[in-house]
């Protein structure tokens, strides 16, 4: 039985996919059913493909430096379409000094480069435990 | 001793002393291998065939097959040219930071264009939100164009432009703004990447279908062949398939089987061989395997060359050179304790110098995390002229030709990389192996195997799964503000309001009627796009509107 359904995705240009691939295959390999977008995703795009497969978390990756902007964005979007119940995390060339802002905007964890497969799974089974709400809490560790 | 003898001593040698230092104190590991996981040796011995076989095998620099070097002399006569990439949020600032890397000794340029530009889309395109100026310079049109390479005399520098989908609107600006300055276009030195194959496999800024891509491609080296000859057509790309996590094998196959299909379709086109083959170059990365890496390149010069001359039946032996381009691994570089990326880079820095390069950037210590800063980048530049000036490397050719070692890895890696080449072909050529997933599936179980021996501690990397630091220091880094895309969008406008728009629609409209006539070359009416002020949205739309878009599949 499938420990629970997460997106894999791609916001904006960026085409560095070897970390987003890296961590589908990661946590297919640990049990989860995993669907991965691909490639140059608008945030429309994404949080319709979330919804569509019904998936309990979004993984976003970019390496691109329009984090900000966009992870905000399938936040917001996510928010509009009453889909708040779906956690995101996200991962890539983050600096640390835009972590605290990612998460108040509820990014429940950013995993940046380095961070061991073992922290990876940990925090996708602990955020895959909490029972759905749209409270937006801030429990999830970055590494 | 004849190798017989010395193969003979070596077993006794292996049977005796090795067996009884094993036995006193065990080695590190039970087997050793290079960093793509081909096992290492204890020791490696002379054997017949470096010898007997040498002309065949080695050879003298700057005579087929190349394997010591594309040039007679090499460093004894001309270093290599130190080129760092870079480019970030407007042309201005781009353009200052040019200006610094000249004055600092860089000895050419070479540009980085944000995601929208190599995507092929304006600023204000909705797809662009937040990407705009962020890993490169953001052009829309000629006057972005003009303003990058202000005061930069391009008569004297050559650049190299990162650029594939859209690589014939860029080069046509670039020979525009140049034209501009009142340099001639056969005067221009440069490289456009213009690879789109690997954009498929690994870097994904493609555009079009393979289909119109490749024609694309052929119209650069049929129309550079007669207006600007001293331009590389292409810079064929193993960089970024090593980058998603390709072996050094790998790296040399899927990009020799990217210039198989370039070189088929060009005399598809009716070009002869030698016509366009001296304008390719190449492109490699460098990582840290030093002896792997330096033999990857010499593998790499000796398998092109022997493709050239027995499967292509180049008769020029610059078709046969496999001159090439480096850059120092950035997936190597860890976010964690930053400062031994100078030392992980100055050891990639040197095996592609001891590889014979052309030309080299070196990576900056914080690109694991940002944009590098411009005292970062200085070290990087740094390093090069520590490499060249002061390490003695750089006065004797191909110093490590007759290591045992290297010359055994130089032999797999050709080996390897000539089996990939053989399933390729077998599979119909690189784009049915693309369309089919399999060298994206190659690299991605590579890429997987890697990672997993970091998790498991097979493989030590310093600082991050060993020898770690309770904190990492706060370092500065680079940042591109949200701003630069208001800015752009606001330059754009004004240019559109100011161009002359019936020259505009007439100039699109021209190309999009040579784009539905596969004999026309499609470089004149972009040229002519480009000079009316069209912007690099409005010319690709055309395109699209023509060539469609290409989807990436994948399992």
């Amino acid at each position: 039985m499938s420990k629970g359904r997460i997106l894999i995705a791609k916001p904006g240009l960026d085409g560095h996919d070897r970390g987003a691939k890296y961590v589908a295959h990661l946590l297919r390999d640990a049990g989860y059913e995993v669907i991965y977008t691909g490639i140059r995703k608008t945030p429309d795009q994404i949080v319709s493909a979330a919804i569509q497969e019904d998936v309990q978390l979004i993984g976003l990756s970019l390496l691109s430096g329009a984090h900000n902007v966009l992870f905000e964005r399938v936040l917001t979007l996510l928010s509009e379409k009453g889909a708040d119940d779906i956690l995101v995390f996200g991962g890539g060339t983050i600096p640390a000094k835009d972590i605290p802002r990612l998460r108040s905007m509820g990014v429940r964890a950013i995993f940046t480069p380095g961070t061991p497969a073992e922290s990876i799974l940990q925090t996708v089974s602990r955020l895959l435990s909490k029972p759905p709400s749209g409270d937006r809490g801030q429990e999830a560790i970055t590494t | 001793m004849i190798p017989e003898d010395i193969k003979k001593a070596a077993e006794a040698w292996t049977e005796k002393a090795v067996r009884r230092a094993t036995s006193r104190s065990p080695e590190r590991s039970a087997r050793f291998e290079t960093a793509s996981g081909t096992p290492v040796e204890r020791l490696y011995l002379p054997e017949e065939a470096p010898i007997t076989e040498y002309d065949e095998k080695l050879g003298f620099p700057g005579e087929y097959p190349f394997t010591r070097g594309v040039q007679t002399t090499m460093y004894r006569g001309r270093l290599w040219t130190m080129r760092q990439y870079a480019g970030f949020s407007t042309a201005e600032d781009s353009n200052r930071r040019y200006r610094y890397l000249l004055e600092q000794g860089s000895t050419g340029l070479s540009v980085a264009f944000d995601l929208p530009t190599q995507i092929g889309l304006d600023s204000d395109d909705e797809r662009c939100i937040g990407e705009v100026g962020k890993v490169g310079v953001a052009i829309d049109t000629l006057e972005d164009m003009e303003r990058l390479f202000e005061g930069i005399p391009l008569d004297r520098v050559s650049t190299s432009m990162t650029i594939n989908a859209p690589a014939a609107v860029l080069l046509a600006m670039y020979i525009a703004a140049a034209e501009k300055q009142g340099v001639p276009r056969g005067q221009l030195a440069g490289t456009i990447q213009n690879d789109v194959l690997k954009e498929y496999i690994a870097r994904g800024t493609y555009i079009f279908p393979p289909e119109p891509s490749l024609r694309i491609v052929a119209d650069i080296f049929a129309y550079c062949t007669t207006e600007v000859p001293r331009w590389n057509t292409i810079s064929i790309s193993g960089y970024h398939i090593r980058e998603a996590g390709a072996t050094a094998a790998q790296e040399v196959a899927f990009t020799l089987a990217d210039a198989i299909c370039y070189i088929e379709t060009a005399l598809a086109a009716g070009l002869a061989i030698d016509q366009f083959a001296p304008r390719l170059t190449f492109f490699f990365a460098a990582h840290t395997d030093l002896f792997e890496e330096v033999a990857k390149f010499r593998a790499a010069r000796r398998l092109y060359a022997k493709l050239m001359k027995e499967r292509f039946k180049a008769e020029d032996p610059r078709s046969m050179m496999l001159r090439f381009h480096t850059q120092t691994g950035g997936v190597t570089l860890t976010a964690q304790q930053p400062d031994n990326n100078v030392v992980r880079v100055a050891i990639q820095a040197l095996a592609a110098v001891l590889g014979g390069t052309q030309s080299l950037h070196t990576n900056s210590k914080d690109e694991a995390l940002a944009l590098p800063t411009e005292d970062a980048v200085t070290v990087a530049l740094r390093t090069q002229q520590i490499i060249a000036y002061e390490s003695g490397v750089t006065n004797t050719i191909d110093p490590l030709a007759g290591s045992f070692f290297v010359e055994s890895l130089t032999d797999q890696i050709e080996a390897a990389a000539t089996a990939y080449i053989a399933e390729i072909d077998r599979m119909g050529g690189v784009v049915k192996a693309i369309e089919s997933g399999y060298v994206q599936q190659e690299i991605e179980r590579s890429a997987y195997e890697f990672g997993r021996s970091i998790e498991d501690k097979r493989r030590v990397i310093v600082g991050v799964n060993e020898f770690k630091s309770a904190a990492d220091p706060d370092i500065e880094l680079f940042e591109v503000p949200e701003e630069v895309r208001a800015h752009q969008i606001e330059r754009l406008n004004e240019v559109r309001g100011r161009r002359d728009q019936k020259a505009v629609k007439e100039a699109l409209d021209c190309l999009r009627q040579a784009a539905g006539d596969s004999k026309s070359n499609l470089m004149p009416p972009i040229l002519a796009a480009v000079h009316a002020y069209a912007s690099i949205g409005e010319i690709c739309g055309v395109l699209r509107e023509s060539f469609g878009e290409y989807e990436e599949s994948f399992s």
